[in-house]
């Protein structure tokens, strides 16, 4: 076995907490640029203009793109030939998050009891870590700052096998309708259909890791992406949701088997600040 | 682009139509989720609120912190419709202007126009360019919700965009 040091996560955790406040990921500026350039909605265009401004103050002054920095969600996949040595992953993790939200003066969203006393853990930890085994010798990680204007607009839903492709499309309809005036268009959609109720949910999210124009390697899935993007840019709800015709940057779906009763099916939406950095670490 | 000083008088209200830019100067005052939450309290005991909802042109917004040698962080708008369930009680105590994002529902739209009041949205997640409008930062109460303080921040030429005008009509009702 080969001994990683749990370190080397806390590294990279600080490290992406650390940018993804302050720059798009260059997938989903590139989209915003090109959106502004085509966008037929003159407040829908200088709504996208005002984006690619506001990140470029933020880097020059060192303020974050929007002051909801998130709460911090990772994603690990280990390689089974490792053996994890240093200090607890989630005490790394939390380490991590903690020292960057306070170095780069990031918001600490993040309250302890979530119904009864609503009281701010002023370090914007815990972290929500997810955690996968694979074959070999590497650790995969993302990083994701989620912000939570879009989070509140996502949804689950347990259909019936029977709703089918049809129903499945509807309840995308209904939740992006329901979404667009809220979730700071434009948006990226991560769609996660099968497993469980949770297991879709956590499939939907990570779908929204995927880059701005790379569609599932399933063809039917692709075809199906592909034809909800144009769909939902269609539907005029454009930047901010005050029309236009840039609504979703992205749409990506993750699927998973399930059970002969069900076909579950989550939607997770990001506003336009998409934050995730991907790292290998060796 | 009209411009106008804070804090809105009838007449500026009446004039303002809903999808129009407008650029606001004066002083606007951040309150969100848990500082609507206390206001609302200390309205139900009876107590003195430590802003005036009247003159009041209330930000929803909770500020990311503020860096050394600067105003103020990160300052775009939350979404409004989570302090629709406040709105009422606020109108009634005078409560005219308010800035946010998205939409309102359907008894704040009903109660805005009773009292002839506007909601303008700003552009979310574009916090660090209205935090170049602020020129001034003024701890108001609730120090301890942190970037759910009350603050009054002092801004120049702050583009807004009138989502709901003094008529009831709304721009997400296209």
């Amino acid at each position: 076995m080969k001994e990683f040091n749990t370190d080397k996560i806390g590294a990279f955790v600080y490290e992406s907490c650390c940018e993804i406040a302050f720059q798009y990921p260059d997938d989903v500026r590139k989209s915003i640029v090109e959106a502004a350039s085509k966008e037929k909605n003159p407040m829908g265009r200088s709504i996208l203009n005002l984006l690619v401004e506001n990140e470029k103050i933020a880097q020059n002054k060192g303020i974050p793109m929007c002051q909801d920095t998130g709460m911090a969600v990772i994603f690990l996949r280990i390689g089974n030939e490792l053996q994890l040595v240093g200090s607890p992953l989630n005490d790394v993790i939390n380490a991590a998050v903690e020292a960057a939200y306070k170095d780069k003066n990031l918001r600490k969203s993040i309250v302890a009891d979530p119904l009864f006393d609503r009281i701010n853990t002023l370090t914007n930890t815990p972290a929500i870590i997810y955690t996968e085994f694979t074959q070999g010798d590497k650790i995969e990680i993302e990083v994701m700052a989620k912000g939570f204007g879009s989070e509140n607009c996502s949804a689950v839903r347990m259909l019936k096998p029977s709703n089918g492709v049809e129903g499945v499309r509807r309840f995308i309809v209904e939740t992006v309708t329901k979404a667009a005036p809220n979730a700071c268009l434009p948006m990226v959609v991560g769609i996660g259909i099968g497993g469980t109720m949770d297991y879709s949910a956590y499939l939907a999210k990570k779908a929204c890791l995927r880059s701005i124009g790379e569609w599932s390697s399933d063809t039917r899935y692709a075809d199906f992406e592909k034809e909800l993007l144009r769909m939902i840019n269609s539907m005029d709800f454009g930047p901010m949701g005050l029309g236009g015709d840039t609504s979703a940057l992205h749409v990506a779906i993750e699927h998973f088997p399930t059970h002969i009763a069900a076909l579950p099916v989550s939607i997770n939406i990001i506003c336009h600040m998409v934050r995730h950095k991907k790292g290998i670490l060796v | 682009m009209k411009q106008f000083k804070l804090p809105l008088s009838d007449d500026d209200r009446k004039i303002l139509r809903a999808g129009e830019t407008v650029l606001l100067s004066g002083t606007i005052t951040t309150a969100r989720d848990a500082a609507h939450s206390r206001l609302n309290d200390m309205l139900k005991s009876n107590q003195l609120l430590p802003i005036d909802l009247a003159t009041s042109t209330i930000y929803y917004a909770g500020p990311s912190p503020t860096p050394k040698n600067s105003v103020i962080g990160s300052v775009g708008p939350t979404t409004a419709g989570r302090m629709d369930d406040y709105m009422p009680v606020f109108l009634k105590m005078g409560l005219k202007v308010t800035i946010g994002k998205g939409k309102r529902s359907p008894e704040v739209k009903a109660a805005m126009k009773e009292h002839e009041a506007v909601y303008f949205t700003a552009v979310g997640g574009a916090g660090a360019y209205y935090a170049g409008c602020v020129k001034k930062v003024t701890l108001i109460a609730f120090e301890d919700l942190q970037s759910e303080a009350i603050r009054e921040l002092e801004v120049v030429d702050f583009p807004v965009i009138v989502a709901i005008d003094t008529l009831g009509t709304d721009l997400y009702e296209r």
